[in-house]
């Protein structure tokens, strides 16, 4: 602060109360409105306060899904956008670590090409080739798989290039005594690297985690049958049954349990995850 | 910059590379050729027959006055959510930089909507505008505005601008913020000394040398706005009223499966490479002369 002028603390402070409480309010009512009666809910305007029935709505969704819109228990959903979070994270972490790791510490012919077949993957999003992924992941019988949902997401640069620039860093003495030790690189690699990467694993694992949980158009496309949808899929799934259908109370329900995960990863590792997003981003 | 100390094998690399080249090559360098191939060909709705037609895809598509809408439909939705995504974000990074106390709880309490999927996010504000039910559609009709996205395109367009800001906020606050924070105290000092007030030194010191993380944020927020919204253009408008929220992405996407037309889908999807490209060659660009300042 460069002078003291309480007045205008005062000031900033309310401006930012202002902009958390906006940022916030969505939330609020969706929190609201997954604990209120289906009648309180359609009620205009919809009371503002909590109501009692959030256990109810909450165990409802989880083993039975919405009972106008679609059926498919929320429970199961959750699961698979948890194995599909976690499938992106580790997949992608360990296919870029090694490679990242071969194109630092190995010369061989045809690493440029690599470097650059990697660096393309770079610019283009799965959102612009999306029909053609779509038919090698059938031609190859992997729609309403695991794999299916997680392999065509990990093809991408950015987890590669973190790893690169990182090991950039490490100091070349480390290389050279572990040679002189008689450690050859794959032991180098599990002794020196990876313990020093922890904190750069841990950063990246944090975004794509919220990365793999949040994908939408990927699992719409991919999944077919009611068993393999991701939980931000059902939500639209449960919107879909016609306006005055619509739950509310559960699906708000639905999507305070969507949304739960990755903002816990987010806010309980505050720092890895600022880190991550500004490492990523270089 | 290159590794002085090496290690020597004719085999390892190639297994430590595999796998990524082998995903890669399957789920992008295959898929994509395979856009660009079909761009260039003519299928009819049974898949009977197929003609090499070089560019025809591309020249209906802009004589297409349906294309040429969702062009622009694109343009005002990402101008729209850039600028209010950065002034808003900016404004309350200003802000969170100037408190001394509790700055931290600032950014814990606004960096979380981050997390939050796209998808969801626009179902949280389809049911807070909900033209029946909505909380905040109950304040707009108290105050005479009558309100149905359903119906009026402007409003569905807001509608989508406002969840794609809200989604994007904490992620442009964080960089800013971090901008903020790396300008030297001692600069603003001098100024205040000289006597320049707080709006005065934003201007003249602090938004200039914030300047390279506005133009970072200005590509990312525009890539956003163009592919990442997809879910939220799904996810609520469907598109509509009447293609008044048919961003390009969603078009792509909209050909592909309603209307079945996959190769003017495939020519869609080159438009689309060849605009993040140029996006990408922009922000790389400005990654270089940033080094060497």
């Amino acid at each position: 602060m460069v002078e003291h002028r309480p007045l205008r603390a005062v000031a900033s402070h309310l401006i930012l109360i202002a902009g958390v409480a906006v940022v916030a309010l969505p939330i609020y009512v969706a929190f609201v409105a997954s604990t209120l009666s289906f009648d309180q809910v359609t009620t205009v305007p919809m009371p503002m306060l909590p109501g009692t029935q959030l256990v109810h709505n909450y165990s409802e969704v989880i083993a039975h899904g919405s009972t106008l819109g679609s059926k498919a228990p929320v429970g199961r959903m959750l699961w698979n956008s948890l194995i599909m979070a976690l499938g992106v994270a580790i997949g992608k972490i360990a296919i870029s670590i090694l490679s990242a790791f071969a194109i630092v510490y190995f010369r061989f012919p045809l690493r440029r090409t690599c470097f650059w077949m990697i660096f393309i993957t770079l610019m283009l999003p799965v959102e612009v080739r999306i029909f053609p992924t779509y038919k090698v992941v059938s031609d190859l019988g992997l729609i309403d798989t695991y794999p299916g949902l997680i392999l065509p997401l990990i093809a991408s640069a950015t987890a590669t290039f973190l790893f690169r620039q990182f090991f950039m860093t490490i100091p070349d003495e480390l290389a050279e005594a572990a040679r002189i030790d008689g450690a050859g690189p794959m032991r180098f690699f599990v002794d020196v690297v990876l313990p020093l990467s922890r904190t750069s694993i841990a950063a990246l694992f944090v975004i794509m985690f919220v990365y793999g949980w949040n994908q939408y158009l990927w699992p719409l496309l991919v999944t077919t049958r009611e068993d393999m949808y991701t939980v931000v899929i059902g939500i639209k799934r449960m919107v879909a049954g016609g306006d005055q259908a619509t739950e509310w109370q559960l699906v708000m329900a639905t999507a305070m349990l969507a949304l739960l995960p990755p903002v816990a990863v987010v806010v309980l590792m505050q720092r890895l995850f600022v880190r991550g997003l500004v490492e990523t981003e270089k | 910059m290159e590794k002085r100390v090496v290690f020597r094998s004719s085999w390892l690399p190639y297994a430590l590379v595999a796998p990524q080249m082998a995903i890669t090559l399957v789920f992008f360098f295959w898929p994509a050729s395979q856009a660009l191939f079909q761009s260039l060909l003519l299928q009819d709705a049974f898949a009977a027959k197929t003609q090499f037609v070089w560019f025809d895809n591309f020249r209906d598509l802009f004589n297409d006055p349906r294309y040429l809408a969702s062009f622009r439909t694109t343009a005002v939705f990402s101008a729209l959510v850039t600028v209010l995504g950065l002034s808003i974000s900016l404004l309350l990074a200003v802000f969170a930089d100037r408190v001394v106390r509790g700055a931290r709880i600032y950014k814990t309490l606004l960096i979380w909507p981050y997390a939050v999927a796209t998808a969801v996010a626009a179902i949280l504000f389809v049911f807070l505008l909900n033209p029946t039910l909505g909380v905040v559609t109950h304040f707009l009709r108290a105050i005479g505005i009558d309100w149905n996205y359903l119906l009026n395109p402007t409003q569905a367009m807001i509608l989508v601008v406002v969840a794609a800001v809200w989604k994007q906020i904490s992620y442009n606050f964080l960089f800013f913020l971090a901008g903020l924070q790396a300008i030297p105290r001692s600069l603003v000092e001098a100024a205040a000394i000289d006597g320049a007030g707080p709006s005065r030194r934003f201007w003249t010191i602090v938004f200039p040398l914030l300047s390279p993380t506005t133009f970072f944020l200005m590509v990312v927020n525009v890539v956003y706005a163009f592919f990442d919204t997809f879910a939220i253009i799904d996810a609520s408008t469907g598109g509509g009223p009447v293609q008044a929220t048919t961003i390009l992405v969603f078009k792509v996407y909209q050909d592909g499966t309603q209307a079945l037309d996959l190769n003017s889908s495939a020519a869609q999807s080159v438009i689309l490479m060849a605009i993040v490209v140029a996006l990408s060659v922009i922000q790389f660009r400005y990654v270089e002369r940033k080094v060497q300042y």
